[in-house]
């Protein structure tokens, strides 16, 4: 495209490194994400696919008030889980990057290793040990902190679990690297000047670290939204998210075109949030690092 | 002497940005040629052109009488040694050095050879197999120069090699980069913006300042007798002077200042010519008594002793501050004194005002 | 530091770890569960690591998935490397928005792209299977191999490539030579995540997916209704070990080169 306005001789280097990776994202993201805008104006089709033409409807329907009750929900467990996320991960990014560096590699290391086994896999494994004959409520009942089994799986608490156990590696690592690459000089520097540990903290550990808070929160926030295979398995059959609808207008409904009208929901928040991080001065880069 | 490298009227624009601007300059075979001038220059860029990393926006270079046009750095007989080394972290020591004999294809055992006779040169045997982290700046230093060196260049770059090292690892450096440029006879053209630098190693200086060559010449020439104001201020300490030129007799041409008159010797100037005049704080000299000739009064205000000499710092009518530097066997005036400068008047240096057209403008106007 | 905060910070660390690690010590222990329901502990047997052996479906599911993997990521590394390399190199019109193309991949809701993918296929006509699953694993392991290769050319000294040249390399050879090696961890890392995005992928395949082309993830969220076998349980433990493995050397190296600077 952009190769062929410059008719000079053209670097055959720049084809070979640039031309296939800008061909893929060209044919493979920007054409599939213009259709899917282009397929939500248009009819559906019996079996699935679409018929031409031109229609509002599907966009409007997205305004149903039961659909618009799932996003609510949907950003509801998006908010929970995030927020989840950083209590957890943020001290424990913390604590790690105080080790040595040997340790903390070693500690790196380890958090990684859940993250590269089959995600169901770890989910069926959760169910096994929330469900009300499972280990855990059977070790409560045992202690006798209660008197019957809790209902910890196929509803609001099995879907936060779920969400928050496969997301939270996602926030660990963008915080991590944050706190890690953190000049420590700064805060010796405040506590020079007098700043007490919790004040150093607060005026200078959390603002150099906000960008990290901000791409763990692009990392956990925005796929919340879609996982439906985490909300399937822990929440039961009562619970909906975005991506649950999305999939259910596909495959089960074979209504294309409201699908994709649902779809554009779910990128108008992605670009929203991204828009929000990059002013921020956030840097794209650090959410694929590993 | 014979000419190794020619430029012709090279201009290198980076956008907007003009960076070298009409660049005339030959380099000789053999000789020790330093590019000397203040960052943002135009000598690096100058020095990358050579080796082939930019090509120049208009002009020619010729190496050995060929045009360098479009030619790729790895199809020029030069070889650049990095102001931050550029070793191969990868790679050994003696796999770096090897690095452009390997490419060319040269056989192995030649390699091993040559390898070796460089490492025994930059003094880095037992070195061989350490990689480049390992090494302390100035063993980097002597690597990077190895792996240069080893394939016998027609032409050695350096730029701004010594930069990096401390101030006496960089004599040290010097006098080694001399003594190896004199025992191979290879050609060095040198970037650096340290002037003593330049006049310590150098055959000869070109001397740069945004874009523009101001002088090329040998360092005595280009410290004694500076070609510009920008060239009198830039090496060495110097004392400049601004007045218009009254008088032209036998042998001294008298020059009124802002606050008096002096002499200097006579040049190449014209009665009613604005100049520029320059002289080194070590032929600057002050006396009580009036001195014939000249009428230049100034203030004392401090002395500083800097071992060696004494450096005596006065005002001028005008606010300017000048210096001498004296012995500090001689005693010394309260601040305060009023004093008369003076100099031999071989030791000032006359130069053409650049303000000068500026001047022949307003009285072409007047007479017009 | 006092030594009660030092506990409570290693406590914390270990709570962390026990969350993380507790369904996979479970997946283990109930791979020699002898209960085929595999919801209450009955009895230690190995039979399962035998019997998956046997369980056809099973193993094509994971076969087809490796070689998906494989693909995807070697596709996925060449294209992302030389991409990252390029993007680096080259300035040219437009580049920003192909820099603004590859971060969507990783932002996006994964149903979202799943979704856009199987509909291009289906209005371009092509049919559904593995080549859509590759097609599709590829696009979104290009952006994270591109992130990794960048974040190493990040610290790069360009004045290496000039050397290369200087010394007499072209282009060709300077990228293999120089170029390639020292951003070798960026493709490591991006490599290896590739190959566990698309091995662990559920989603995106789950749309792009056809008759016939099942993939283990797939074939393992099939079975939600009916719970997962103690054969898939053994399956994930020994993926899993060569995964600690795989692992394992990586921080080993990183180790060992901490240990060297240390020196």
């Amino acid at each position: 495209m952009k190769e062929k306005r410059k008719k000079r001789k053209i670097d055959p280097a720049f084809l070979v490194m640039v031309g296939p990776v800008s061909g893929w994202m060209l044919l493979l993201v920007l054409v599939p994400f213009l259709y899917i805008f282009v397929i939500s104006f248009m009819h559906r089709s019996a079996y699935g696919g679409v018929k031409p033409g031109f229609t509002l409807e599907n966009i409007l329907q997205v305004f149903n008030p039961d659909y618009l009750q799932v996003f609510g929900v949907s950003i509801g467990y998006a908010a929970i889980t995030t927020i989840l996320c950083i209590l957890i991960g943020y001290p424990f990014a913390y604590f790690v990057a105080k080790k040595t560096p040997v340790k903390k590699t070693v500690i790196m290391a380890l958090v990684m290793v859940p993250f590269m086994i089959s995600s169901l896999i770890r989910l069926f494994a959760w169910i096994n040990l929330l469900r009300r004959e499972g280990i855990i409520n059977q070790a409560l009942l045992a202690l006798g902190v209660i008197h019957k089994p809790l209902q910890l799986v196929y509803n609001n608490v099995g879907a936060v679990i779920g969400l928050t156990y496969t997301l939270l590696p996602f926030m660990i690592l963008p915080l991590y690297s944050s706190i890690e690459k953190m000049d420590k000089s700064l805060l010796e520097a405040s506590y020079d000047l007098g700043a007490k540990p919790a004040e150093a903290f607060l005026k200078v550990t959390l603002p150099l670290t906000m960008p990290g808070i901000f791409a763990g929160t692009i990392m956990t926030f925005i796929p919340t939204l879609g996982l439906f295979f985490v909300i399937d398995l822990m929440g039961g059959s009562k619970v909906l998210v975005m991506g649950s609808l999305i999939r259910n207008e596909f495959i089960t409904a074979k209504d294309w075109p409201l699908g994709a009208a649902l779809s554009l929901f779910l990128i108008l928040v992605t670009l929203i949030l991204v828009k929000v991080y990059q002013s921020r001065g956030g840097n794209m880069d650090e959410l694929g690092g590993m | 002497m014979e000419d190794i490298i020619r430029i012709q009227d090279v201009c290198k624009d980076f956008g907007e940005n003009k960076v070298v601007k009409h660049l005339n300059m030959t380099v000789r075979k053999g000789e020790f040629l330093t590019l000397l001038g203040p960052s943002g220059c135009g000598k690096t860029t100058t020095l990358r052109m050579i080796a082939g990393f930019e090509q120049p926006t208009s002009g020619t270079i010729q190496i050995e009488e060929q045009d360098m046009k479009g030619r790729k750095p790895y199809q020029r007989e030069v070889n650049t040694v990095f102001q931050n080394y550029a070793l191969f972290p990868h790679m050994t020591i003696s796999e770096n050095i090897a690095f452009g004999l390997n490419l060319k294809k040269v056989k192995k055992e030649e390699i091993k050879k040559r390898v070796a006779e460089m490492l025994d040169l930059v003094q880095l045997m037992g070195y061989e197999n350490r990689k480049p982290d390992q090494l302390s700046g100035g063993q980097k230093q002597r690597v990077a120069i190895a792996r240069a060196l080893v394939n016998r260049p027609k032409v050695l770059l350096l730029d701004e090699p010594l930069g990096a090292l401390d101030l006496k690892l960089r004599k040290q450096m010097q006098f080694e980069l001399k003594r190896l440029q004199k025992k191979l006879g290879i050609t060095f053209v040198y970037v650096t913006h340290d002037q003593e630098e330049a006049l310590t190693m150098s055959d000869r200086i070109a001397v740069m300042s945004a874009g523009v060559l101001e002088q090329l010449d040998v360092p005595k020439e280009i410290y004694n007798h500076p070609a510009s104001k920008f060239v009198a201020d830039f090496i060495g300490e110097s004392n400049l002077f601004y007045g218009t030129v009254s008088r032209i007799q036998e042998d001294t041409v008298s020059v009124i200042l802002e606050t008096g008159m002096v002499s200097v010797g006579k040049s190449a100037v014209a009665s009613g010519e604005i100049v520029d005049i320059s002289v080194r704080p070590e032929n600057l000299k002050m006396s009580e008594t009036p001195i014939p000739g000249f009428d230049c009064p100034a203030v004392v205000k401090e002395y500083v002793f800097v071992g060696n000499i004494c450096k005596v710092m006065l005002t001028l009518p005008s606010g300017k501050e000048v210096r001498i530097n004296q012995s500090p066997k001689l005693p010394e005036l309260p601040a305060g004194t009023h004093v008369n400068l003076y100099w031999d008047i071989s030791d000032a240096v006359v130069m053409s005002s650049p303000d000068n057209h500026v001047y022949q403008a307003v009285e072409n106007a007047k007479l017009a | 530091m006092s030594k009660g905060s030092r506990f409570f910070q290693n406590f914390f660390i270990v709570l962390v770890f026990l969350f993380l690690y507790i369904p996979i010590v479970m997946v283990v222990i109930f791979s020699f569960n002898t209960s085929q329901m595999n919801i209450v502990w009955e009895g230690f047997t190995p039979r399962w690591y035998g019997t998956f052996f046997q369980n056809r479906s099973l193993m094509e599911a994971l076969w087809l998935s490796l070689y998906i993997a494989v693909v995807s990521t070697a596709i996925a590394t060449v294209i992302g490397t030389l991409g990252a390399v390029g993007l680096k190199r080259f300035e040219f019109r437009g580049k920003h928005f192909i820099d603004q193309l590859l971060y969507i991949p990783v932002v996006i809701p994964e149903v979202v792209l799943g979704v856009a993918l199987l509909c291009i296929f289906s209005a371009l006509k092509i049919e559904l299977g593995v080549t859509t699953i590759i097609l599709s694993h590829v696009t979104f392991c290009i952006p994270f191999v591109v992130m990794n290769v960048r974040a190493r050319i990040a610290g790069f000294d360009k004045s290496l490539e000039e050397a290369a040249q200087d010394l007499g390399a072209n282009g060709i050879q300077t990228f293999f030579k120089v170029t390639l090696p020292l951003i070798m961890p960026g493709v490591t890392s991006g490599a290896m995540l590739s190959f566990s995005l698309s091995l662990d992928d559920v989603i995106i395949s789950f749309f792009v997916t056809g008759p016939g082309s099942t993939t283990l993830p797939l074939k393992i969220f099939s079975m939600v209704k009916t719970g997962v076998t103690p054969e898939v349980n053994a399956l994930s433990t020994i993926i899993m070990f060569v995964v600690i493995i795989g692992i394992s050397i990586r921080a080993g190296i990183q180790v060992k080169e901490l240990r060297k600077k240390a020196v």
